[in-house]
């Protein structure tokens, strides 16, 4: 039996109404073989794959509606337009925020959070102010902020986490202070899987009076996202790892603050009159969209919203925690493996090292199994130096993985070890 | 899973798990350090050079199995060989793993062994981080070598 090719009984009655071989058959990438083997992928943080809908919404913007949108009076630059803020309305409803003209369309969540830094950053940090991150964050999350109180004389600090992977609330609270000016988190760390207590940080920081930049792109895919809820400042997430398009993402931004804001880039579209002498600004969000958009990114990110809905997120959550519970079961109890990032709250991520065997080596093997993990740093080098490791090897799951497959990387996992005997 | 053997051969993972020359012999005089840094592979080669000559050498760091094995065979294949014998080496190999030409594998010796790495183009970086180390500390260079 091949590894992908049978969906063990349990695996259909552990949820009755979620069909996971019907959802492996809206994915076409899925029918790949990778060395013989079927493709077992398991690298969905670093980007997830995507399903039919998705790919002819792609197809369907270029056949039937590509026009520069608010530019053209005829036809198809209507359609465009209005096309592409329906969009923009699917993405509000999806993080619930208030208004429409808080979402943002940006390249990813690095250019979104970028964005925040070079704009609500450069007016509100100043020498001696200080941005607090923690110690879990993607590199995207760090280096704006670097870039920023480099240029300020502006100081970054960095909340503890404990061996675990959780952030120390107390430490985070303590750091919180009147020279803070921005506090930038993730909702759920790519290296660790660790979901942060982001209502409780929130609450810390406004109580000091300071907005929260989060950056959401580990957790859009996984956790039904509400901005009022939550009452963040900013939410930076990526199309590309919730099913949809690469090169397009989304910033929410409060409205006052967005308001409030200079503008990023500008050019096109973000401004209302250009002459030498002076330029005033667009409205919102156009203030912070210069030139012409990813206009079928967009249509693709909503289809990818729309296939999510399609399911309902608390059935993605659900299968996915199943997964994860299984896999930390299944992988924690081969010899030699240590888990990294053990938080009580996980979403997704099971990342780990093996012995003494190097993750690269690791990857190699599995993919020679067609077992696509990512090996390395996850772009998070402060996390691996937290744990004293080089790199780690890490599995992510998204909607379409089974335990079938958590089956495979387990004797993949025990294959490494043969060869390393 | 023949092509996995075929990278990781018995010979190399025995050096990978007992390095030779691991170690700064007392005599180094040239030293350079190398990193990938796509995977953190990190290490040091140090060199006391006899004139134009590698009199001892050796290696320290941390790295997969492939670059550790990588180094520690290196050390072996350079130690008292002139400078121009070891770039001419590195030549070869380079030749071997990047599978651009196999007509010097009798030359090679034992580091033939890592011919398998052809056709594993993302190791390519991994086999060859020692030696492109060993280069920079030949030549004296300062700055830390990287493979990005
Ligand atoms: C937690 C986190 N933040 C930010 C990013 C950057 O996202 P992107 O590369 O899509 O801008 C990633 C993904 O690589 C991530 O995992």
């Amino acid at each position: 039996m091949t590894a992908a090719a049978a969906v063990p009984i349990r695996e259909r009655a552990a949820n009755k109404t979620f069909d996971v071989e019907r959802i492996r058959q809206d994915f076409p990438i899925l029918r790949t073989k990778v060395h013989g083997h079927p493709l077992v992928y398991l690298d969905n943080a670093a980007t997830s794959q995507k399903p039919q809908t998705v790919i002819d919404a792609l197809v369907r913007y270029y056949e039937g509606e590509n026009a520069n949108i608010h530019r053209g009076v005829h036809y198809l630059s209507e359609l465009a337009t209005a096309e592409f803020e329906k969009a923009r309305e699917t993405v509000r409803a999806f993080v619930n925020a208030a208004r429409a003209s808080e979402i943002v369309f940006t390249r990813g969540t690095t250019e979104a959070i970028n964005l925040v830094a070079q704009t609500y950053g450069r007016v509100h940090v100043g020498a001696g102010d200080e941005v607090l991150i923690t110690a879990m964050e993607h590199h995207s999350n760090i280096v704006p902020w670097q870039l920023l109180c480099e240029e300020k004389g502006a100081k970054l600090r960095v909340a503890p986490i404990n061996d675990a992977g959780e952030l120390l609330l107390e430490e985070f609270e303590k750091l919180l202070g009147p020279r803070t000016k921005v506090v930038a988190v993730a909702h759920v760390s790519n290296a660790l899987g660790t979901i942060n207590p982001l209502k409780q940080m929130i609450a810390m920081a406004h109580a000091h009076g300071v907005p929260v930049v989060v950056d959401g792109a580990q957790a859009a895919p996984h956790i039904a996202v509400d901005v009022q809820e939550l009452d963040c400042d900013f939410y930076a997430f990526s199309g590309h790892k919730m099913y949809g398009p690469t090169g397009i993402g989304v910033l929410y931004g409060r409205h006052a603050l967005l308001e409030a804001m200079p503008p990023y880039q500008g050019g096109g579209d973000m401004i209302s009159s250009v002459t030498f002498e002076k330029t005033t600004y667009n409205k919102l969000p156009h203030k912070f969209e210069a030139g012409t958009p990813d206009m079928a990114g967009v249509a693709g990110l909503k289809a990818a919203i729309e296939y999510m809905n399609g399911i309902g997120i608390a059935k993605i959550a659900a299968h996915e925690h199943g997964l994860l519970e299984y896999a930390t079961e299944v992988v924690g109890a081969i010899e030699g493996v240590r888990l990294i990032g053990t938080a009580r709250e996980k979403a997704s991520v099971l990342s780990f090292v093996l012995d003494e065997v190097h993750p690269h080596d690791i990857g190699t093997i599995l993919d020679q199994q067609g077992i696509a993990v990512r090996t390395g740093h996850h772009c998070a080098q402060p996390v691996m130096e937290r744990f004293s490791i080089p790199a780690t090897v890490r599995a992510s799951f998204a909607v379409y993985n089974m335990r079938a497959e958590v089956d495979a990387l387990a004797r993949g996992i025990r294959k490494v070890r043969e060869v390393f005997a | 899973m023949a092509e996995l053997r075929d990278l990781y051969q018995e010979v190399i993972l025995e050096h990978s798990k007992a390095p030779r020359n691991y170690r700064e012999p007392a005599g180094t005089n040239h030293k350079a350090e190398g990193y990938n840094p796509l995977c953190g592979d990190r290490f040091t080669v140090y060199l006391e050079m006899d004139g134009d000559s590698i009199r001892d050498i050796g290696f320290q760091g941390a790295g997969c199995a492939i670059s550790k094995a990588s180094a520690s065979m290196m050390t072996q294949s350079v130690k008292g060989k002139t400078r121009a014998e070891a770039e001419k080496i590195f030549e070869q190999f380079h030749e071997l793993v990047t599978g651009h030409s196999h007509e010097h594998e009798a030359e090679l010796g034992k580091l033939a062994v890592f011919s398998g790495v052809s056709e594993f183009p993302v190791r390519v970086k991994c086999a060859t981080l020692a030696w492109h180390t060993l280069e920079a500390a030949l030549e004296g260079k300062q700055e830390k070598v990287s493979t990005e």
